[in-house]
This record gives C-alpha cells, sequence and structure tokens, in this order.
C-alpha cells in the first residue's frame, strides 16, 4: 500500500525560515525534506500541519500558487499547535497533507473583474494568496483595492512587502488602517468597516472579505449601504477540523462541510446557511 | 435457499470460523448482548440486538491510524497498519446492516478513508431477519423492512431451522462452502409475513419522516421547540455511541515513551468541546449541539446523500438515554405527527 497516497497520511516538511511578522503572527516557510514544494495549491487553499506529540491543524496556505520553491503559513499564537509552532526553529521538521478545501474562483467569476480585497488582522493570510496570485496575472483583471486594518501599525501582517510591493504596483491601491493613532503613523485611523464607507467605493467591483466575524458584520452592512449586493461578495470561513475530508463530522455549517465544500463561500451561499459559524 | 437445524447452527458457526473469524451476538457476564468472537461454548443470544452497534467492525471505537518517530528536530512517519484478514459477522439486524450504506456514503466517498475501506472489503454480513421486534423498534419509518434485512447473506429463523439466503457474491460463496441443505422458501416466505403483520402492531409503526429530509433546513433549524426538547440533554455522548450511524470523530495523539502514536476515536457532537477552537465556539449551549445531532440526521444528512436518512431506527437510544430524550420524540415534536 503506498501511504503516500492515502487521504489522512502526511507528508514529512521541513521549515526553512521563521519571521516574526508581528508580536503574536509567524510566516513559516515550508518545503520537503529534499527543498521542494510539499504540493501545488490554488488561492484560498487550506493545509493541515502537524507536529507529532502536539496535534494537527488546519491553515490557510498565505503564499501564492505562483510560487514554485515553497509554501508559506502566516500563523497567529493561540493554542497548542500554533504556541508550539512560534517556538520552532529553522530546521524543525513538521508533518503537512492537503490541499484542502475549494480555493477562490480566481480564473472564473473573478476573471476580468475589478477586486475588492478587506481584512482585519491575521484575516490577511488567507487573502494574501489570492493577492498575490492576481498581482502576478494582473492583466487578467481590472483594478484592484485592498482594504487592510490592524489594532496597530505593529499589528499588520505582511507590512514589508505590502509597501515594498504592494504599493508599487500599478492598478493596485491599498488602504491601510490601524484602530488607534501611534506616534510613527500618519494613515488612516479607524475600524476597517468605517473606512471602507469612507472610500466608498463603486459597486462594480468583486468583494473579498475576511475577518473576524464582528469585522464581517459591520462591514458588509456599509457594502449594502454602498449599493454592493451580497452575490458579490466573498469570505472565507475557519471552523474546528480534525480529518479536513468531510468525514469527522465537526465543521460543518447546515450540510456544508467547511473542509471540503468551503472554506471558500460566497455570502448569498452563506445565507442559505444556519448562523452557526 | 438453504437450510439446518437450530441445534445444528454451532457446527456451522465452526465450519465458518474455519476459515475466518467469526462474531455473534452473545451474553456477557451482565447479561447484555455484545458481539464475541465465536468459539466452542460461545452462545448465541436470544435478545433482539446488541447494546452497541457493529460499526465498531468496521470503524472501531478508537484505532491507531501512523506512528512518528521524532528525534531532534526529525520526524519519521512508521505505517502501522496490519494486512485486514477476511472476517464474517453473523446476527446483524435490518437496521444496523442499512446502517452501513449510511457509513459507507460517508467513509467511502473520495476521498475514501482507507482504514474503513480495508475492513469493509475484507467483512461478510450475515444478517438476521428480526422475529421478535420491539416497541422502540421503528425501522419501518425509513423504509427498512425487518424481514428482509439484506447484508452478503439473510438467514431466518422458522420453524426450528435457520434458512439461509445469499444476497452478494462474496455471501454466495461462503453459502456454498457450509454444505447445507437445499429447501424452497415456503417457511420463509411464512416468517416474512408474520413479521409484516408484527411490524404493523409495534407502537411506532405510525412515525412519518414526512416533515424531514434535504431542502429543511431553515425551515426546521429555528424552531423554538429545540430549547425545550434539549433542555434536560445531560450531553452525555451516550446516544451517539450507541448510535450505529454516528461517524464523527476526534484525531489524537499520545506518547508511547518510544515514538509517538496517532490515534483516532469516537466523538460526539453532543459535547461541549466539539467544535471548540482557538477563537470560540460555534456550538455554545446544548441546544444547540442537541440540534445539531437531530438536524444531521434528519436533514444535512440526507440532503448529502439523495434522501437516504442518517437514522435506521434500531432504537438503541430510546433504550439508553438517560433522561429518555430521543429521535422519535424530536420527530414528533417538530414533525406533528403520531
Amino acid at each position: 500500500m503506498n501511504a503516500r497516497n492515502e487521504a489522512l497520511i502526511p507528508h514529512i516538511a521541513v521549515i526553512t525560515d521563521v519571521r516574526l511578522d508581528t508580536p503574536d503572527i509567524k510566516t513559516f516557510r515550508v518545503v520537503t525534506p529534499d527543498g521542494k514544494k510539499a504540493f501545488d495549491h490554488r488561492p484560498g487553499q487550506c493545509a493541515m500541519l502537524s507536529i507529532p506529540g502536539v496535534g494537527e491543524a488546519m491553515f490557510s496556505i498565505t503564499s501564492s500558487p505562483t510560487n514554485t520553491e515553497y509554501m508559506e503559513f502566516s500563523i497567529k499564537k493561540c493554542g497548542c499547535v500554533t504556541e508550539w509552532l512560534h517556538q520552532a526553529e529553522v530546521g524543525q521538521q513538521i508533518t503537512i497533507r492537503g490541499p484542502y478545501g475549494n480555493p477562490f474562483p480566481v480564473d472564473t467569476e473573478f476573471a476580468g473583474k475589478n477586486l475588492l480585497f478587506i481584512a482585519g488582522g491575521v484575516a490577511l493570510a488567507p487573502l494574501r494568496s489570492v493577492i498575490n496570485y492576481v498581482r502576478h496575472y494582473k492583466d487578467r483583471y481590472g483594478k484592484i483595492d485592498i482594504v487592510y486594518g490592524a489594532r496597530s501599525k505593529e499589528d499588520l501582517l505582511q507590512y514589508k512587502e505590502i509597501m515594498e510591493e504592494w504599493v508599487n504596483d500599478e492598478g493596485v491601491t491599498v488602504h491601510l488602517t490601524i484602530d488607534r493613532e501611534q506616534p510613527e503613523w500618519d494613515g488612516h485611523v479607524g475600524f476597517v468597516p468605517n473606512y471602507v464607507k469612507e472610500l466608498g467605493f463603486d459597486t462594480d467591483k468583486t468583494v473579498i472579505l475576511c475577518g473576524p466575524p464582528i469585522m464581517i458584520k459591520f462591514t458588509l452592512a456599509g457594502l449594502t449601504e454602498l449599493g454592493f449586493e451580497k452575490k458579490q461578495v466573498y469570505t472565507t470561513l475557519e471552523l474546528k477540523m480534525k480529518c479536513a475530508i468531510g468525514k469527522c463530522g465537526r465543521c460543518n455549517v447546515g450540510s456544508k462541510y467547511v473542509c471540503k465544500d468551503g472554506p471558500v463561500f460566497r455570502l448569498d451561499e452563506l445565507d442559505e446557511l444556519p448562523n452557526e459559524y | 435457499m438453504f437450510k439446518c437445524s437450530m441445534e445444528s447452527l454451532n457446527s456451522v458457526f465452526a465450519k465458518i470460523s474455519a476459515n475466518a473469524e467469526l462474531y455473534i451476538p452473545a451474553d456477557n457476564c451482565d447479561g447484555k448482548a455484545v458481539y464475541t468472537k465465536w468459539a466452542e461454548g460461545v452462545e448465541l443470544s436470544n435478545q433482539l440486538n446488541t447494546v452497541k452497534s457493529p460499526k465498531d467492525f468496521f470503524f472501531p471505537q478508537v484505532e491507531d491510524m501512523m506512528a512518528f518517530k521524532v528525534e531532534g528536530k526529525n520526524i519519521e512517519l512508521i505505517d502501522i497498519r496490519k494486512a485486514q484478514e477476511d472476517f464474517v459477522v453473523f446476527g446483524v439486524r435490518a437496521c444496523d446492516v442499512k446502517a452501513f450504506e449510511v457509513l459507507d456514503n460517508v467513509f467511502l466517498v473520495d476521498p475514501v478513508d482507507s482504514y474503513y475501506a480495508e475492513r469493509r472489503e475484507h467483512g461478510i454480513i450475515i444478517s438476521v431477519a428480526c422475529g421478535r421486534p420491539s416497541e422502540t423498534c421503528f425501522c419501518q419509518t425509513f423504509g427498512i423492512d425487518a424481514a428482509n434485512p439484506g447484508g452478503d447473506i439473510t438467514v431466518w429463523y422458522a420453524d426450528g431451522n435457520a434458512y439461509w439466503q445469499s444476497n452478494t457474491e462474496k455471501g454466495e460463496k461462503l453459502l456454498a462452502s457450509l454444505g447445507l441443505e437445499s429447501c424452497d422458501s415456503a417457511a420463509v416466505d411464512a416468517e416474512k409475513a408474520k413479521i409484516a403483520n408484527i411490524m404493523k402492531k409495534l407502537p411506532l409503526a405510525e412515525l412519518k419522516a414526512d416533515a424531514f429530509g434535504g431542502g429543511k433546513t431553515m425551515e426546521l433549524f429555528n424552531r423554538p421547540e429545540w430549547k425545550a426538547l434539549s433542555e434536560s440533554c445531560l450531553g452525555c455522548g451516550t446516544c451517539t455511541f450507541v448510535c450505529p450511524t454516528c461517524q464523527c470523530y476526534d484525531v489524537k495523539e499520545f506518547n508511547t515513551g518510544k515514538g509517538v502514536v496517532r490515534f483516532r476515536c469516537w466523538d460526539s457532537c453532543m459535547y461541549s468541546d466539539f467544535t471548540k477552537c482557538a477563537h470560540g465556539n460555534p456550538r455554545l449551549s446544548q441546544v444547540e449541539r442537541f440540534r445539531q445531532r437531530f438536524m444531521h440526521k434528519l436533514v444535512y444528512y440526507p440532503e448529502n446523500n439523495n434522501g437516504l436518512f442518517g437514522c435506521v431506527g434500531c432504537g438503541r437510544c430510546l433504550a439508553k438515554c438517560p433522561i429518555s430524550m430521543n429521535i422519535v420524540k424530536v420527530m414528533k415534536t417538530l414533525g406533528g405527527n403520531a
């Protein structure tokens, strides 16, 4: 029996780089022991990472599929597995399996559209793979706007990449905001939902929205005021998972399993499901 | 069709177990029927059904999946699975046979759960028709026929004999090897008619599932009755552990001192930490957890499986729930019938 083809049996991988992004988020670069990318994925898909003896958990793949050398995961310290990962050093082996879930429809529904990304805090992690994918294939899309907010400047994920790459791209506009004033910040101050309303976007955009539930709720209210419809808005969900293949039974929202029917949902699809996420 | 006398059943068991491990329902020291490996002296239970369902044969309560050797920063993955031998389970009732189909739709769909598939492939199911269905039985609500239980081979008990009929290639091969006496189906036809007659008179004979099924999520999810129905639920999970179709599992690890073993074990949506994750819990109270269990059986599962219900009416949860809450009460309250 070829163990490598089995759904629940992971591959060994190795951490080749650890970057402290914010006080509680680190970005890990992961490859196979012989230095290759563990598997191909599509923007928005996830992978199960584990440290034997500690546990296994689902993480969004934050690097773009256009990166053919390695995968990256931006991980916030908030539980057993993530705390362990945060103390891991370069050279540490872990296990990986995936990719899981449906990706954002980057080559179908998104094609030719103006895109508006809205993220709060660590929620930039799942959107970064989409953002870098559409930046890579920029001629396939219209204008790209990115609204991103965090508690403080230090809490902005991928700040270096945003300032050195994203803001310099033609056709890409980045709107950053932080919750409270701070000395070395001359950008916008305020919560993401209000900022989106202030910016007053045209409704010709497809929206990709991810953040804490409260941010999604108020941002959506703001978007509705601006005239956006739910079928224009995509998001990605996260629930407790064990198997990642729709069998262990815990990540369902109504009849849908986030691991295999999601994690990407359009908001009008979510409206047809119970509010249990 | 073949037959043997009830007295010679034991010698048939001996024949079967010469080639494969055979499990039959037998009473344990507490007088409870449990599937027991047959050996000379193990007696077939007279009880209608076993306390736990036979799902353990394919989806064990606890199962080691793989091992890891951890040395410094390095990890070695060790495949600890052993080749599965053929085995035979005798005495499975119609409800529990149907439950395998419910589980197959979960574990055998792509991506296939190879642990389950391997056991399913090597297991032979010999069902037994229910000559004495009980007052907690409601398999007929879900279109299951207690007189024709299916499986690889079906057995009927009638006028002091056991009648055997194969339903699959696997069953045919096994039955042919037993050297039983060939016979007509007259006694079995009479037995089936007798069972059908009893089924009509069961207290839950009129229970209907019409109010449930795919597409009813929003209609049923927000019903106010969930609160009163779940109020006394202890969250003990007994219903999920005796249930032949509950398939939720947890994945855990333990350090043996020589390495790490990753195993899975049954879990229950009735437990408070089932959906708890770092950012919170979408099912904070027992109302939500209780609702999830019944919505899954009666709405979500049929929605994803062409209308097949996730309950087979075995009645175990009716008999075992410490507060006497159960799926029948839920169906009667929400479905407004019987």
